[in-house]
C-alpha cells in the first residue's frame, strides 16, 4: 500500500480533478457546444457560494437541527424497540413462529409507500418523519439481535451453565452481552438508515429539514441549490458516521476486529 | 485411595444414543461403566469420535444417558452436576469479559461481593501464571493463556470434581507440557477428582493414576483399564523418560492401536455424522 500523505494526495486529487472537470464542461464550448447546460447541472462555483451563503446567513442551521433530531429519535425508539422485541422473540421460540410470517410481510413492504399514511396520521412535522426511521431502523437492528440472541456459541452457554448460572443470569451474562454486540455491528446501516427515514419523509410532506430544503429547490429548478442541499446532505452523514465509529470502538474493545460487519 | 469416602462419579452400564436427522438411533456409547474415586485422576482415552466427550457431558449432566445410571458422591444425578467443573475443548471464556472478569464471575454470580470475588479472581489469575494479564479481553491472549483462564475461572469456584475436555488439545505440544504441569501443580494442592478426556495416550498416562480405554464408535465401550505406576509427585517432561512410562504405553497402544485404526477407517468411510 502507500504511505498516508501519498494516498491523502490521490484522494484529494479525485476530487480537484472531478470538481474541475464539472466546472470545464459546464461553462467552456466544446465545438461550440456547451456538454453539461448549466441550467440542469449548475457549476461547483455556484453550488459552493449557495452551500456558503446558507452557513452564513445561518438558514441551514434550522433544517440540519430538524433532520438531525428526527434522525436521533428514529434511530433510538427503533433500536430499543429492535432490541427488545428480538431479545423477546429470539428467548420465546413460540411467539416467533407465530409472529414469523408477519414479522417478513412488514419487512418485504417497501417503507416509502408508509409515508403518506403517516403523515396522514401524525401530521406533517416531525413524527412522521420519525416514525418511517423507525420502521427502518426497528428490522435492521432486530433481526441482528434476534440472530445474536440465537448464535451464542452453545460452548459459551454450557460453560456458563457449569459454573453455575440460572437461567436469569444466563441472561444477564451470556444472552444480553451477544444481542448487544450484534446490535451495535449493525449501528452503521441503522444510523444510516435513520438518516433515509427522515430525509425520505420530509422530501415527501414537510415545512423543514434538508429533505425539504432539496425539495424545495427542485420546485423552483434550482440546481445549484440541489447539488448544495446533496453536498450537505454527504457531510451531514458522514460526521454522523464518525460518530458511530468512534462510539463503537468504545463499547466493542473486547472484539477481535474492534468491529464487525453485519447488516 | 480414601474407602471410607464415597465415590466420585460412578457410571454405572451407561448407554447414550442421539436421534439423528434421518430419525436413525445413533449410538455412541455403550453400556459404560467407569468410577472415579476421591481423589483420584482418570484419563479416557480412545480414537477420534469414540465418544469420550459424551461420556463426559453425560457425567456433568449435560447429557442424559438413555440407560444406565449415574452417580455423583453416591447420589443419583438429575439436571447438572453441581459438584462439577467442566473445562471445555472449545474456547469457553466469555468474550465480552476481560480475564479477570471471566475468573470472577463463578464467585460473583454464587453471590460474592463484586470486590472480594476480584481479589480471589486476582489471586487464581497469579496461580495460573497470568496476574499480569487481568485487564486482557480473550482473543488479546494467546491459547495457551485462554485455557489458563479456563483453569482458574473453573477452580476459583473450587468444584469438587474436574471434568477437562481435551483442554489442551489446541495447543502446542511445548505449552501442552507446560499447561500439564501446571494442572498437575494444582491438583496436587487439593487432590480433586478428575476425569480428563485426551486422545494423546502419552499425556494420559503421564498425567494420570489410572487410564481408561475406549473403543472405536459408533457403540464405544470401555475396552481396557490401567493403573499407573509413577511416583507423585511428577514432572510431564521427565516421567516419560522412565522405563515404567514406556512398559506401560506398550502395552495400552497394543490394545489403542487396533481400535484407533478402526475408528480411522470408519471416519474415512463413512459421512461423519455425531462429532
Amino acid at each position: 500500500m502507500m504511505s498516508r500523505p501519498v494516498l491523502l494526495f490521490c484522494q484529494l486529487m479525485v476530487a480537484v480533478v472531478g470538481l474541475a472537470l464539472w466546472q470545464f464542461l459546464t461553462s467552456v464550448p466544446i465545438f461550440g457546444r456547451i456538454l453539461l447546460p448549466p441550467f440542469f447541472f449548475s457549476n461547483p462555483v455556484d453550488v459552493a457560494s449557495q452551500i456558503v451563503d446558507w452557513f452564513v446567513r445561518g438558514t441551514i442551521w434550522k433544517h440540519l437541527l430538524i433532520t438531525l433530531w428526527e434522525s436521533v429519535l428514529a434511530f433510538t425508539i427503533g433500536s430499543v424497540a429492535g432490541v427488545l422485541v428480538g431479545f423477546w422473540f429470539a428467548r420465546q421460540p413460540r411467539v416467533a413462529a407465530i409472529f414469523d410470517p408477519y414479522v417478513k410481510m412488514a419487512n418485504a413492504l417497501p417503507r416509502v409507500v408508509l409515508a403518506p399514511i403517516f403523515t396522514l396520521w401524525l401530521g406533517l412535522g416531525i413524527w412522521s418523519k420519525v416514525a418511517l426511521g423507525v420502521t427502518l431502523v426497528f428490522f435492521i437492528v432486530f433481526f441482528n439481535v434476534y440472530q445474536g440472541v440465537k448464535e451464542v456459541s452453545p460452548t459459551v452457554l454450557a460453560n456458563g451453565r457449569m459454573l453455575g448460572m440460572s437461567e436469569r443470569q444466563l441472561t444477564r451474562h451470556v444472552y444480553w452481552p451477544s444481542a448487544l454486540s450484534w446490535m451495535f455491528s449493525s449501528l452503521h446501516t441503522a444510523v444510516g438508515f435513520a438518516v433515509v427515514g427522515a430525509v425520505v419523509g420530509e422530501y415527501l410532506g414537510s415545512a423543514a429539514g434538508l429533505g425539504y430544503l432539496i425539495q424545495q429547490a427542485e420546485g423552483i429548478f434550482d440546481v445549484a441549490a440541489v447539488f448544495a442541499g446533496m453536498f450537505v446532505l454527504s457531510a451531514f452523514v458522514i460526521l454522523i458516521d464518525l460518530l458511530v465509529t468512534f462510539v463503537e470502538r468504545r463499547l466493542l474493545v473486547w472484539r477481535p476486529d474492534g468491529a464487525g460487519g453485519h447488516g | 485411595m480414601d474407602t471410607t469416602k464415597p465415590t466420585a462419579v460412578a457410571l454405572d452400564d451407561a448407554t447414550v444414543a442421539f436421534r439423528l436427522a434421518d430419525n436413525r438411533v445413533y449410538t455412541a456409547v455403550e453400556q459404560a461403566s467407569l468410577s472415579v474415586e476421591h481423589g483420584e485422576f482418570v484419563a479416557i482415552v480412545g480414537p477420534t469420535g469414540c465418544g469420550k466427550s459424551t461420556l463426559l457431558n453425560v457425567a456433568a449432566g449435560l447429557l442424559k444417558p438413555a440407560s444406565g445410571a449415574v452417580r455423583i458422591f453416591d447420589q443419583p444425578l438429575t439436571g447438572l452436576n453441581k459438584d462439577a467443573g467442566y473445562l471445555f475443548q472449545a474456547d469457553a471464556l466469555f468474550p465480552w469479559k476481560t480475564a479477570i472478569d471471566n475468573v470472577a464471575i463463578g464467585l460473583e454470580i454464587k453471590g460474592a461481593p463484586r470486590a472480594q470475588a476480584l481479589e480471589r479472581a486476582q489471586g487464581w489469575l497469579t496461580s495460573v501464571g497470568l496476574g499480569a494479564f487481568a485487564g486482557r479481553y480473550p482473543h488479546m491472549l494467546s491459547g495457551g493463556q485462554r485455557k489458563r483462564v479456563g483453569l482458574a475461572q473453573v477452580l476459583i469456584r473450587d468444584p469438587k470434581i474436574l471434568l477437562m475436555d481435551e483442554p489442551f488439545g489446541p495447543l502446542d505440544a511445548q505449552t501442552r507440557q507446560i499447561m500439564g504441569n501446571l494442572l498437575l501443580d494444582l491438583w496436587n494442592a487439593d487432590r480433586k477428582a478428575v476425569l480428563f478426556v485426551t486422545h494423546d495416550l502419552e499425556e494420559a498416562i503421564a498425567l494420570a493414576d489410572r487410564v481408561v480405554i475406549m473403543s472405536a464408535g459408533p457403540g464405544a465401550r470401555i475396552i481396557g483399564d490401567w493403573k499407573v505406576p509413577l511416583a507423585r509427585p511428577r514432572d510431564i517432561s521427565e516421567v516419560r523418560m522412565e522405563r515404567e512410562f514406556h512398559a506401560l504405553h506398550r502395552e495400552i497402544w497394543s490394545v489403542l492401536k487396533d481400535e484407533v485404526m478402526k475408528g480411522y477407517a470408519q471416519s474415512s468411510q463413512a459421512p461423519a455424522e455425531v462429532a
